[in-house]
């Protein structure tokens, strides 16, 4: 949210995506007459794309906008019942506008989704303008304080002035002038994306940060005999569930920091016309959505069950992380689908490569598989090159693994074509490991930046510590994915075993840390939101202090005693 | 009528659905009556969960409150006996919203580790209801490891009496279900002091609550926890204990009691005191994991078929999401593991009824065995399906988000069971130096259990396989498995060993080990659950298409294994890299073959759509119109909106004034 940081709010689509939408797409004249009165909150909008039946495939939409060149309205219709717009936020109590998305139709010809203002409720009653059903969809897996709506609409009419027409446009007889170049709405995409890496980054960290402390503080079983509870986070279990954790979060925010740079400096570009770099960095920040909001979805469940039963607890303030943070996997493209937006770039590369070009950028490692040849025989050789603890050598382990993996969906797609007429069909046949591949790209690039971000730190100390944490990234993911390793040769079954080991040894290293790095995230208290995660350790307290406040705790005998539990006692 | 996208799925099936749901049953007459007990349940108004999204916490309890009351009459009425056959379906039939389930912890504790007379006293109070029991072992400070328990009961000879204390904060009782509004009793665990010493945790019955007008009793402090991630139906409940006194007959003494005169005598094995616990972990694997998973499955297998989105031919409408490679791969891996948990329970099951058989009559042989059966399975059991749910819940795109869906109170509540009786990482490592043990015995060639005979013959070798269809030889990937775990085990153990023969500390060397150990218990459950699927297989009926369809399961539930583990397979070539691709091969193959089964395969599960309370995965498929129709239920588009009335209206109205 715009307002409290990882916490959603009712204005977070009006402020995020309708007020930014005008600003992007709508032409002087209708700047004119929304954008003031939205910034002064007259208009409250909201963003209307997702339906009941369709989401990620945008051009499956149904919604309709026909023109009628007789009054110049368009006329916004929802034909079926999986065309009713689904989830906005804000939509279903707050807004009186939203942009809706449609597909245009005049002339009798579809001309595919376009952004229309509609006005949803009566300005000074707030109640829905005839044509319009809107409301709540009801409870979801946290966002209590969103009211996600639905939105139909029968024959509503709004002026042809409410199609938002910076780029297509739709003339007074109906006439329909073509955007310059479709390639543009990426750059929204793209920005929203990149804040997701940043996002997977805090999400984390806050997570981290609870967990990390509560184990600094829970006291549990024995290690040597005869000596009082230790830390549970001196337990190796304990350590490798969190520590590896806590590297990631590192690792993700200088990638969302590397993000948002490229973005900017890229729509630099993309305003002095240059899109050349535009489709490397959609790949890119689709991948990185997908890996980073994924490896930290999970991360946060990770750490909650680390917390044990406590973590259950909506006091741990875990929960509502993960509530939160969770659909991020699935709104803004769902993470399956990103993955395989990256892969299409990759085999694209790929096949660039094959055919004697050269790429550029963050695929360039694609060039080494034609300039030498990676042969089975060459294997054993090129094995003992990696050394475990050099960051950089790591970085070549991962490059060698995702050429490996994206060589291989290549081949795989190019048999299948062989044997098959459809290309879908074949792409299709092929997903699982063109997934794969883009999760080993992805891996790479986040290696490499962490690894490439070390020389940037100055201070010995901090660079010192930050390097452990680097190559514990960079060595768990590999004993993570020991298969992959091996089965390309990259490492050998001794060097795997070393990797193996090395982890346990970093885990001992970074534990006189783990706190002291966390506390470098910097996260306030209340901004935490977690009994369990309080920076001055206090927990069993204040959990105690926290469940007095439950509603069931209002009155000492609760209601249900006098109504269910005391009549059955007294007749049996 | 059934959406069309669904109905022709059901076409197709390559089995008698009916027949799998009989053999799901133990047969068609437990089908039978399996159904009539949802159905008595299903029909009576009280336990309808039609408004159960739409509940706060307070609306939640009471109506499990409620429910649980209704239940108990209802129980009468329709003649159903504790030890009925109708019994175990009841829960599933109510679909555990419902209060007391700690009750009947309560009641199986004082059955297991009550005397006769302790019985006699207690469970015809607790069988009538004339008291509410609970459960009360975890601390604040305390969970899995119940030696660090701080409650304190000492021995007061003069009054022949236990006084109960909550010594510091950390030793509050916490989380014991039914306690935080409803019960009257509870079992306190409670480290024993007699005569100044300490024996160790042993229960007590504790009478907390009023049995006239439920007010606390005078030295209890008790309340509700507060919210959760789910169970918002369950008073999860504190409880603080200042000099409570209870006689010294409330002691549990089956094993040990404390004779007047404060002696303290032990009859038997300690560890029986666990054995609850043990007997609990099994039981819940059914209700309170394979049941859910079932359920997602069936929600997310069902709305795959219904949901299309993007093309695959070109021209041709949008493909259904389940024909694409990767929602198979998401969700038939999951249904398999469904499967191959169903059998695996049903196996211990059958373990645990010998075992319990065995320890009525004070042998305590099979007791370690036991324990790291149900320690290793639990933690696998649990661990594995809550993965799976969430895999379920993210395959459905946004909708999966929606309570309507279902899935996200199935996923809050089935990942509570990787914690509660025993945090899995305890557990497996529990397993883990049950293994070490036995295959330190195998080594010096004494006896094991059955179970582990396999560590006794750890050699080096290569899988024999020499196309991708020899790893659908049960063979091949069940000794795959079994050479896997026993090189795991073997080698954590040859690992100790180094370090404790190097001067560490054992305790130390333990630690440093446990990555390992936790590895190792897997990698031994996930062998037996394969091994078992295997074996189940070979014993099903021929006809009906039954074995033919479940041996694909077992082939995929073992191949997904070796594909998402292939590091732990390649790490000493037994298996090599050609082979992984084989695998890889087999496994994509399956896929493909087991999605025309995929929907017939869910709808063997039997569940009713009230049970399966979901807008997505209702048996007819009409899942748009059904969330539509649900949402139009939420409170929030009853009342006119609060916040517009206080916050938006003037907001609205000032700067429509100021413009």
């Amino acid at each position: 949210s715009f307002v409290h940081r990882g916490r959603p709010e009712p204005l977070d689509l009006h402020l995020g995506m309708f007020l930014p939408t005008l600003l992007t797409q709508a032409t002087p004249e209708q700047q004119d007459r929304f954008f003031m009165p939205a910034w002064n909150l007259e208009i409250i909008g909201t963003y209307a794309q997702t339906e009941m039946g369709h989401g990620t495939h945008l051009r499956g939409l149904e919604t309709t906008a026909t023109y009628d060149p007789a009054t110049q309205e368009f006329i916004l219709n929802s034909p079926t019942v999986t065309s009713i717009k689904w989830w906005p936020g804000g939509l279903g109590k707050t807004s009186n506008h939203a942009i809706v998305l449609a597909q245009l139709y005049t002339q009798g010809q579809c001309k595919g989704l376009h952004a229309f203002i509609v006005p949803i409720r009566q300005l000074g009653t707030h109640e829905p303008l005839p044509g319009i059903t809107v409301g709540d969809i009801g409870p979801k897996f946290g966002y209590d304080e969103m009211d996600n709506g639905y939105l139909k609409m029968d024959n509503f009419r709004i002026p042809r002035e409410n199609m938002l027409m910076k780029y297509a446009q739709v003339e007074p007889d109906g006439t329909y002038v073509k955007p310059l170049s479709d390639k543009l709405t990426y750059g929204t995409m793209v920005f929203i994306r990149s804040l997701i890496v940043g996002d997977s980054a805090r999400s984390l960290s806050r997570a981290c940060t609870i967990a990390i402390r509560y184990s600094a503080v829970r006291h549990q079983s024995e290690l040597k005999p005869g000596e009082p509870e230790p830390q549970i986070l001196d337990y190796q279990t304990q350590q490798y569930k969190l520590f590896p954790l806590l590297a990631t979060a590192y690792a993700f925010h200088f990638v969302g920091a590397y993000i948002k740079d490229t973005y900017h400096r890229i729509s630099g570009d993309i305003n002095e016309g240059d899109l050349s770099e535009l489709p490397e960095l959609h790949a890119l920040t689709a991948g990185l959505k997908a890996f980073t909001s994924w490896t930290a979805n999970a991360g946060i469940e990770e750490c909650r069950m680390a917390c044990g039963g406590h973590g259950y607890s909506r006091c741990s303030g875990i929960p509502d992380i993960y509530v939160t943070f969770t659909p991020s996997c699935t709104y803004e493209g769902e993470n399956t689908v990103m993955m395989l937006q990256t892969a299409r770039f990759l085999v694209k590369s790929y096949t660039q490569v094959s055919s004697g070009q050269q790429v550029t950028g963050m695929v360039s490692y694609l060039n080494d598989l034609f300039r030498q040849r990676i042969q089975p025989q060459h294997v054993a050789a090129r094995s003992v090159a990696v050394r475990i603890n050099d960051p950089v050598s790591l970085v070549d382990a991962y490059k060698a693994r995702a050429a490996r993996l994206v060589e291989a969906a290549a081949k795989n797609l190019q048999a299948e074509l062989n044997h098959r007429k459809s290309k879908e069909d074949a792409w299709n046949r092929t997903s699982v490991d063109l997934v794969r591949a883009s999760e080993a790209h992805c891996h790479y690039v986040i290696v490499k930046l962490f690894t490439a971000k070390l020389s940037e730190i100055s201070n010995a100390a901090v660079c010192a510590v930050l390097t452990e944490l680097c190559l514990l990234y960079a060595l768990y993911g590999i004993s993570k994915n020991t298969g992959d390793f091996l089965q390309a040769g990259i490492l050998t079954d001794a060097q795997i075993t070393q990797v193996n080991q090395r982890v346990k040894e970093l885990l001992a290293i970074i534990r006189p840390n783990a706190v002291a790095l966390v506390d470098s995230f910097d996260f306030h208290d209340v901004h935490l939101g977690s009994v369990l995660g309080r920076y001055d350790g206090n927990v069993y307290e204040n959990m105690f202090e926290w469940a007095k406040k439950s509603p069931l705790n209002k009155t000492e005998v609760h209601e249900s005693f006098h109504k269910h539990l005391k009549p059955m006692q007294a007749k049996l | 009528s059934v959406n069309p996208d669904l109905a022709s799925e059901r076409q197709t099936a390559s089995f008698s659905v009916e027949k799998l749901t009989a053999r799901l049953d133990g047969g068609a007459e437990c089908t039978r009556l399996r159904r009539a007990v949802v159905e008595a349940i299903e029909r009576d108004p009280v336990f309808s969960r039609e408004n159960q999204y739409f509940q706060s916490q307070n609306e939640r309890y009471e109506a499990a409150v409620r429910k649980g009351v209704h239940l108990q009459k209802k129980i009468h009425e329709m003649g159903w006996t504790d030890n009925g056959p109708e019994f175990k379906y009841i829960y599933r039939a109510v679909a555990g919203d419902v209060a007391f389930l700690l009750h009947r912890i309560f009641a199986r504790s004082i059955l297991l580790l009550g005397s006769d007379e302790q019985i006699a006293k207690w469970i015809p109070l607790a069988t009538q209801y004339q008291l509410i029991g609970s459960y009360a072992q975890t601390e604040l400070g305390h969970g899995t490891y119940l030696q660090g328990l701080e409650t304190t009961a000492v021995f007061d000879i003069t009054t022949q009496e236990f006084i109960l204390n909550t010594p510091k904060i950390s030793a509050v009782k916490w989380w014991p279900g039914d306690m935080g509004r409803s019960a009257t009793h509870t079992v306190v665990f409670a480290q024993l002091y007699v005569q100044g010493e300490c024996y160790g945790v042993h229960p007590f019955i504790v009478q907390i609550r009023s049995l006239q007008d439920h007010s606390l009793c005078p030295g209890i402090i008790a309340g509700d926890i507060g919210p959760k991630m789910n169970f918002e139906h369950i008073d999860n409940g504190y409880l603080m204990l200042q000099n409570v006194r209870v006689p010294r007959e409330n002691m549990l003494n089956k094993f040990c009691e404390v004779q007047p005169d404060g002696t303290y005598v032990r009859r038997g094995s300690q560890k029986i005191n666990y054995f609850t616990m043990t007997t609990v972990r099994i039981s819940l694997i059914s209700d309170e994991v394979i049941i859910p998973l079932m359920k997602a499955c069936t929600i997310a297998i069902r709305y795959s078929v219904v949901r299309r989105q993007s093309k695959l031919k070109p021209g041709e409408q949008e493909a259904k999401i389940l024909d694409y490679q990767t929602q198979q791969e998401k969700l038939l891996p999951q249904l398999a593991a469904a499967y191959a948990f169903h059998f695996i329970n049903n196996y211990l099951q059958e373990l645990f009824d010998r075992g319990y058989r065995e320890i009525q009559s004070k042998n305590f042989d099979t007791l370690p065995e036991l324990h790291a059966f149900s320690s290793g399975f639990k933690a696998m059991v649990t661990q594995y399906c809550t993965s799976a749910v969430a895999i379920c819940l993210q395959a459905c795109g946004g909708h999966g988000y929606s309570l309507l869906s279902g899935l996200p109170s199935l996923y809050t509540k089935i990942l509570a069971s990787c914690i509660y009786e025993g945090e899995n990482t305890i557990l497996f490592l529990q397993t883990a130096r049950f293994l070490i043990k036995c295959f330190m015995a195998a080594s010096a060639g004494q006896p094991v259990p059955p179970s582990v005979t396999y560590l006794a013959a750890v050699t080096p070798g290569k899988c024999p396989a020499k196309n991708k269809l020899d790893f659908l030889s049960p063979d091949i990937y069940t000794e795959a498995y079994q050479h896997m775990a026993a090189r795991l085990i073997s080698s954590t153990a040859a690992k100790l060993q180094d370090l404790i023969q190097s001067g560490v500390k054992k305790h130390d060397a333990w630690n440093q080990c446990t990555v390992q150990l936790v590895q190792a218990a897997k990698a031994h459950c996930h062998y037996i659950t394969v091994k078992n699927f295997a074996e189940t297989v070979e014993k099903l009926e021929t006809q009906a298409g039954i074995q033919k369809i479940m041996k694909h399961l077992c082939d995929l539930f073992a191949l997904h294994g070796i594909f998402s583990n292939a590091g732990v397979f390649l790490h000493d070539g037994y298996i090599s890299g050609a082979q992984i691709d084989m695998v890889t091969a087999s496994y994509l193959d399956l896929l493909a073959v087991i999605r025309k089964d995929a929907v017939p395969l869910v709808d063997a599960f039997d569940f009713t759509d009230k049970s399966l309370n979901s807008a997505l995965g209702s048996y007819d498929g009409q899942v748009y119109q059904r969330l539509y129709e649900w949402a139009q239920k939420s409170p929030t588009n009853k009342q006119t909106s609060p916040a517009y009335e206080r916050y938006l209206k003037p907001l609205l109205h000032n700067t429509l004034s100021k413009l």
